[in-house]
């Protein structure tokens, strides 16, 4: 079997090892969570508490699978699937090194970004057919933060598409070969972040699950491994998300001396830490607040950032 | 995030955007590295099993009950600890030996009930019953619990050790009559006082 972008071979491993990095992601969270707050963190189960995960798998896999009696069934069982499946094939556009992707598509930009529009309706879908009053304001709060996030998202991105001339985030890779885009594009690169934390709502812009306000939001009835998927699901969103701010800003597996994998390897990571460190420090903002910064504050700017990277390329041509 | 307080006079939209980033963007990134450094800063975890922590002496746990400088049994059966128990977890009877001394027949408490409060203590007429910076008392049967007199019991004086109530009360016991008490004058003789 040949080693080449799209071979069986390359996605069965990228499969593979995406989904049990995600799971891990889990105990690196806690651990570096508790680092960050002056604690140890899970350490017990294995060497450095690795098999942590395991227990938690056995646990939540042994768990009692209980759909509420009030509930609507067919969008119950089909909301935690719609976000595996989505961000999973978000994944299959993404080029982890030469040779190594699934596909290389010529849309591979507008693909991400239209899976992570149908994301929105794994959490809206889950809220609504809890039939719960914290799971619908969840849904009602994710709804209106994904849809108003995706607008920028989007923008913010058109930037690198343009100094590149290709949606293909191969060829996106490719053309940093002399710079990285977060030089040229470094407002595109905040807004990304920013936009990328609310998009995979995890802390501070965990709105629709704060447990503090609304219980866990939309997935307030679930439980058992269903409630995994979710779970797992957020993990994969930050992998991806972190994954995409490699490819786009920071030269995907390009660097000096370590072998292509090992630098995206690396690159990734620091942003999957970075935002484990969001969610250490920053508080939550009101929901309004996040509303108005994003419509009033995120939206302009991105905009902006795109005319004046629009004249410069022109004025260059 | 713009601060919703309404101020006096309106700032030129340059300090407004100065103010934004300041409290959207610099404030946030600061948090950020003062989190951050905390992953050099030793944790406070500890790991108890293997580490034990460092227990304070007026720490009340287990309950014990001490014997006087004299190696006897310092209750009484007063009962003012079971009276003074928020949760009723003491019971104890009185009894008697040929000496005169009273002491408790049976004295038993229901740790499933003890709430470590300390008020028993406190009330402990002669600082026989005393708490300890002991805390591993789990059990797996409920009935292991409820600790008799044999287990309460220590040899020695625990906290206090110069309590001796027999040395100093003036109740005649075997070997130490009335007016023999340290501190203690003899008994004023009635009949002397005649004319």
């Amino acid at each position: 079997m040949q080693w080449e972008v799209g071979s069986a071979l390359n996605i069965a491993s990228i499969l593979v090892v995406v989904i049990v990095f995600a799971a891990m992601l889990i105990w690196v969270e806690r651990r570096l969570l508790g680092f960050w707050q002056d604690r140890l963190g899970p350490n017990r189960v294995g060497p450095f508490g690795l098999l942590q995960v395991v227990a938690d798998m056995i646990k939540i896999f042994t768990k009692e699978d209980w759909i509420p009696p009030f509930a609507d069934r067919f969008g119950f069982v089909l909301a935690p699937t719609i976000i595996m499946i989505v961000i999973l094939l978000s994944f299959s556009v993404v080029p982890f090194a030469p040779g190594v992707g699934i596909v290389d598509s010529n849309i591979g930009v507008l693909f991400v970004l239209a899976m992570a529009s149908l994301g929105a309706y794994s959490v809206m879908l889950g809220g609504l057919s809890s039939d719960n009053k914290y799971a619908l304001l969840g849904s009602l709060r994710a709804a209106a933060q994904m849809v108003s996030y995706e607008v920028f998202m989007g923008i913010s991105l058109l930037g690198v598409v343009a100094l590149t001339g290709s949606f293909d985030l191969r060829e996106i890779v490719l053309a940093q070969e002399g710079g990285w885009f977060v030089v040229p594009q470094f407002i595109g690169f905040v807004i990304f972040l920013i936009a990328g934390v609310a998009e995979s709502h995890r802390l501070p812009f965990d709105i629709p699950e704060a447990e503090q306000e609304i219980c866990a939001g939309y997935h307030t009835e679930y439980s058992g491994m269903k409630f995994g998927m979710f779970f797992v699901g957020e993990y994969l969103g930050l992998v991806l998300i972190s994954s995409l701010i490699t490819v786009l800003f920071f030269g995907g597996w390009q660097g000096p001396l370590l072998p292509p994998l090992a630098w995206f390897f690396i690159k990734a990571s620091c942003f999957i830490a970075f935002f484990i460190l969001l969610r250490a420090a920053i508080p939550r903002p009101r929901y309004d607040q996040l509303m108005s910064y994003g419509w009033l504050f995120l939206l302009p700017l991105s905009l902006l950032n795109l005319l004046i990277t629009g004249v410069v390329i022109l004025s260059a041509n | 995030m713009s601060d919703p307080i309404v101020r006096p006079h309106s700032k030129s939209w340059l300090a407004k955007f100065g103010e934004l980033v300041k409290d959207t963007l610099t404030s946030q990134v600061v948090t950020l590295w003062r989190v951050f450094r905390h992953l050099f800063v030793a944790t406070d975890t500890v790991q108890y099993p293997e580490q034990q922590p460092h227990m304070f002496s007026r720490w009340r746990g287990r309950i014990i009950l001490t014997r006087d400088p004299d190696g006897e049994e310092r209750c009484v059966a007063c009962n003012l600890c079971a009276v003074a128990c928020p949760v009723d977890c003491i019971a104890l009877q009185k009894t008697e030996d040929e000496e005169g001394r009273w002491y408790p027949e049976f004295f038993r408490i229901n740790f499933s009930r003890c709430i470590m409060c300390g008020f028993c203590e406190e009330a402990c007429p002669t600082n026989a019953i005393q708490l300890t910076p002991d805390f591993e008392m789990a059990e797996y049967k409920r009935q292991d619990m409820v600790w008799e007199k044999a287990d309460l019991l220590i040899a020695g004086t625990g906290k206090y050790h110069e309590t001796n109530f027999y040395r100093v009360a003036g109740k005649s016991i075997g070997g130490k009559d009335k007016g023999e008490a340290r501190n203690e004058l003899p008994p004023v003789d009635v009949r002397s006082l005649l004319p």
